[in-house]
This record gives C-alpha cells, sequence and structure tokens, in this order.
C-alpha cells in the first residue's frame, strides 16, 4: 500500500519541481505570448528558404562539417583503442587502477563537445583542427568505456581454444580475440560518427569550423531565409550520413 | 589428389581471394576518406603538432595551485565564485528538468499517434516527420533562435531543450507503446471506452516504466546540454564559462568545468538508481 500512496506523492512533489523552474525562467504568459508572435514572424520571414547566392560557400562548410566528424571519430578510436585495455577487468585485475580509469573516461565524456570546441578555440585558434579535437575528447571516453565493455565481454574459450592448437599469443588475439570484438567496436565506432556529424554542425558557433559559423552569422544578422536553408542542408546531410553509415553497419554485422 | 579434394582447394583459393579483394577494396575506400577529409577539413600535420603543446600548455594554466599547508585558502581562492556559480548550477539543473518534463509531456500525447499499432497510417506519417524534425535540429540551433523570439536568458534555453526532447522522446515512447500487448486496449474498447480511454487504461499502464525511464535518461542527457546553453545566451552555467574562457581566467574554467562533472555525475548516479527502482518495480509486478 505504501508504495501505492507514495506515487502521488512523487508525481506531486515533480509537478512542483516544473512550477519552480518555470517561475525560475520567468515563463510568465505574457512574454511566452510575446514570444511565439515574434517565433511567428520569423518563421514566415523564413520562407523561403534560400541560398543566398552562397550555396558552394556552404556546401564546403558542410564538406568541412562531416570531415570533422570523420576526423574526430578516427582520432577518438587510434586514442581509445590502446586506453580500452586498461579499462577491461579481465584485462587489469587492480580494482582501484580500474576505478580510476573508468571514473576517468566518465570524466571526459561529462563535459559536451560544445565546451571543449570552446576551449580548443582559445587554445589552438580558430578552425576546424579545434572542432577535431572537440569531437575527439569526450568520444575517447565514450569508446575507451564501450571498447573495454567489449573486451570483458568477449568468451576466453576461444582465445584458450587457439592457444591450445598450437597458436601463438599473436595468433591468439588475431583469430580468438579480435573476431569477437572488431564487430561491436566498429558498430560502435560508425554510431559515434553519426552523433559527431550532429554535434559537428554546431561547433561553428564557438568559431570551430564546420557549417555552424554560417549558420550562427546568418542568425545574428536576421537573415532568416538563409538560415532556415542552412537548417535543411544539415537536415539532408544528417540524414544521408545516418542512412549510410546504417547500411555500413548492417553489412558489418552480416559479414 | 582427388577430384573433389581439388575442388575443395579450388573454391577455397576463390573464396581466399574474394575475400581479400574485398579487404583491399575496403582499405582503399578507408584510406581515400581519410585523405579527402584531411584535405577538406584543413588538417595539416605540422600545425596539428604545433598545435598539440599550445594545447597542453592552455591544460595546465587552468591548473590551480593548491598547497597542502594552504590548502583551505587556496580552495577558497580557486573557488571564489562558488555561491554564483552553485546557482547557476541549481538553474541549469532546474531548465533540464522542466524543458524534459515540459518535452516529455508533449511526446507522450504524440506519442501514441505515432505508434503504428496503435493509430492509422497518415496519423503515423505525420506525427513521425514532426517528431524526426524536432529531434534531428540540434538544440543549440533552437536556443539561437528562440533567445531572438523570447530574450535572453534561461526561457530560451528551456523551451530549446523541451522541443528537442520532444522529438527524442516522442519517437521512443511510440517505441514502447508499440511493444504494449493489444489485448488490454481491445478490452477497454469492448468495454465501450473511446480511443482516448484505451490508449489512458489499456496502453500506459503497461508502458509507464518504459517512458519514466527513458525521461530520465533524457533528464542526464539534458543536464549535459544545458550546461552550455549559456553560451548562446540561453540561461545556466555556461554563460559564466563562456566568460571565464574568453577572458582568459584559466582557474575559473577548470573550477566550472570540475562543478559541471561533478553535478552531471550525482544526477547520472541519481538517475540510475531511480531508473532501476522503476525497472525493478516492473519485474515485481504480477505479469
Amino acid at each position: 500500500m505504501s508504495s501505492l500512496a507514495r506515487t502521488p506523492v512523487m508525481f506531486g512533489l515533480g509537478f512542483l519541481l516544473l512550477l519552480l523552474g518555470l517561475w525560475r525562467v520567468d515563463a510568465s504568459p505574457l512574454r511566452l505570448i510575446e514570444g511565439a508572435q515574434k517565433l511567428g514572424w520569423l518563421v514566415v520571414l523564413m520562407w523561403p528558404p534560400s541560398a543566398g547566392g552562397a550555396l558552394t560557400e556552404l556546401l564546403a562548410a558542410l564538406a568541412e562539417t562531416v570531415a570533422m566528424a570523420f576526423l574526430g571519430t578516427l582520432l577518438a578510436v587510434v586514442v581509445a583503442l590502446p586506453l580500452c585495455f586498461l579499462g577491461a577487468g579481465n584485462i587489469v585485475t587492480n580494482t582501484l587502477t580500474r576505478f580510476t580509469v573508468r571514473r576517468t573516461y566518465d570524466g571526459l565524456r561529462g563535459i559536451d563537445s560544445l565546451v571543449w570546441a570552446l576551449i580548443f578555440v582559445s587554445a589552438v585558434g580558430m578552425g576546424p583542427f579545434a572542432g577535431i579535437l572537440a569531437l575527439a575528447v569526450p568520444d575517447i571516453g565514450l569508446l575507451a568505456k564501450v571498447f573495454s565493455e567489449a573486451l570483458e565481454s568477449a568468451d576466453r574459450r576461444q582465445v584458450e581454444g587457439v592457444r591450445a592448437g598450437g597458436g601463438s599469443r599473436l595468433h591468439a588475439i588475431r583469430f580468438g580475440l579480435i573476431p569477437q570484438v572488431a564487430p561491436v567496436m566498429l558498430s560502435q565506432t560508425l554510431y559515434t560518427f553519426e552523433s559527431n556529424t550532429r554535434s559537428a554542425t554546431i561547433l561553428g558557433v564557438v568559431g570551430a569550423g564546420g557549417i555552424g559559423l554560417a549558420l550562427g552569422d546568418r542568425i545574428r544578422l536576421n537573415n532568416w531565409d538563409e538560415a532556415a536553408f542552412i537548417v535543411l542542408l544539415i537536415l539532408v546531410t544528417v540524414a544521408v550520413i545516418d542512412s549510410l553509415s546504417r547500411r555500413i553497419r548492417l553489412r558489418l554485422i552480416r559479414a | 589428389m582427388s577430384a573433389t579434394a581439388q575442388a575443395v582447394e579450388a573454391r577455397w583459393r576463390r573464396e581466399r581471394s574474394a575475400g581479400r579483394r574485398r579487404t583491399l577494396a575496403w582499405s582503399l575506400a578507408f584510406a581515400a576518406a581519410v585523405s579527402v577529409a584531411a584535405v577538406v577539413g584543413q588538417v595539416d600535420v605540422a600545425r596539428l603538432l604545433a598545435g598539440l603543446p599550445r594545447a597542453a600548455d592552455y591544460i595546465t594554466r587552468t591548473i590551480p595551485t593548491l598547497r597542502w599547508d594552504h590548502l583551505a585558502q587556496d580552495l577558497a581562492e580557486w573557488m571564489w565564485g562558488f555561491d554564483l556559480w552553485l546557482e547557476l548550477l541549481l538553474d541549469t539543473v532546474l531548465i533540464a528538468y522542466a524543458g524534459t518534463v515540459l518535452g516529455g509531456g508533449a511526446a507522450l500525447l504524440m506519442s501514441f499517434a505515432a505508434s503504428a499499432t496503435l493509430a492509422p497510417s497518415w496519423a503515423v506519417a505525420v506525427s513521425r516527420r514532426l517528431l524526426e524534425f524536432a529531434r534531428t535540429v540540434p538544440t543549440l540551433v533552437f536556443a539561437l533562435i528562440f533567445v531572438y523570439a523570447f530574450g535572453l536568458g534561461p526561457l530560451a534555453g528551456l523551451l530549446a531543450i523541451a522541443l528537442h526532447s520532444f522529438g527524442a522522446l516522442g519517437k521512443l515512447f511510440a517505441e514502447v507503446h508499440e511493444n504494449a500487448d493489444l489485448h488490454s486496449v481491445e478490452a477497454v474498447r469492448a468495454a465501450g471506452g473511446s480511443w482516448a480511454e484505451a490508449m489512458r487504461f489499456g496502453v500506459l499502464p503497461q508502458s509507464l516504466p518504459g517512458l519514466l525511464s527513458f525521461g530520465l535518461l533524457r533528464f542526464e542527457i539534458n543536464v549535459r546540454e544545458a550546461s552550455v546553453l549559456g553560451i548562446v545566451g540561453a540561461g545556466g552555467i555556461g554563460e559564466e564559462l563562456y566568460l571565464s574562457v574568453r577572458q582568459f581566467e584559466y582557474p575559473d574554467i577548470s573550477a566550472i568545468i570540475l562543478l559541471i562533472l561533478l553535478t552531471v555525475t550525482l544526477i547520472d548516479a541519481l538517475t540510475t538508481r531511480l531508473r532501476h527502482r522503476i525497472l525493478g518495480a516492473e519485474s515485481l509486478r504480477p505479469a
């Protein structure tokens, strides 16, 4: 009975918290209505979307966005591969080391790539290079963690089987371990690439390369039709990358 | 050697060379992709090598001076803005919470229409497109637009988070509904209930644990997102972080990032526990 009685109380508290939040951000009906009207105007201004004569420039920025996502993912994989051995329980048996390593991975993931972009722009200058680093850092944490989990869940018997059949340690890794973990790692990498493509579209807002710079500029200059065009370009790119990556993933899993 | 053995041998060779050709083709495609990306992304190895020490130097500068004998004093100096930062962090969490609840509420209303098993196909198509749009436009882009419409401040951030969560949660909620057992829907309909009543009493009780669990996961993500919205003026701790990066207040950067990390970790731990309780309660329910 007590748990049944607790549920409405929990929902009531949740609702109160929502009201507190709305009060805190000053969401008065007047402000909301005024804002909605202004938003309506913006939507009118956005139609029809137009490239504003800069189509080639925008497409180049879009290509840069995808390139950033790709290289960021690649960099993250290259760094995460050696790191993942440190986080795997069946390789590093010292609990304290493993705990520290895993918390470090969590820490890298806990900060959004936009914050890293902000920092790297100010550390290495504006441009796609800062964006690549900003995408790679949180992904290193994510991939190192997922890769260690893949290693942990690998079946020992296949490795032992190769060893028992007279294979060297290298053979055991090549034929016993890699076939088990490679599909998981590759498909996780492709997921990361998809998610990086989404993230990369906005990094330009803080100067870290890609289409975001153009988008931020258009919004600041009130060129709403061009902003709408860029948003549509982003949507199409994300859809294309998603479907490409899904097809590669399916082939990998079947292979 | 017998003919069969020869055939097997030939087949094996063919398979192996086909496999090698495939690997070669994939490797070439990969190498081509890397070089194209490197050209388009303006990657310059010399610049990269020059940039890495600068990045390392930047990070070293953010490390505060903490000495054992004046630890309390040094900590106080490092965390000089703690009260303000804590307030902004609480704001950030509150923005994320309110955004998740509002977006989740809207997503719940839309999700029944987006479940292929529960709604006519035209409704599914329309609502799915809408959800897809809300989910694919990044939160920051919504925030940029809303800052313009609703003015600078956390309201724009809250609405941006709500809209993006609506898209992300609506899809997941619809998938949860699709997994629900339809017999209870039929039962409600047979007893004379309307479509809405069938959803409320037939589907919702089955989906609720799944919905809450996805909602909590989204809340976790939204706390991270809310922490950066301040960069475009949409409220929360991001504004302070942006200022400290722009003004090269190195120790402030590390202090704020540490506080964001602690908050995110705390929220993660909390939601994980809540989710386990919800899903645990689910498995205890009579089937």
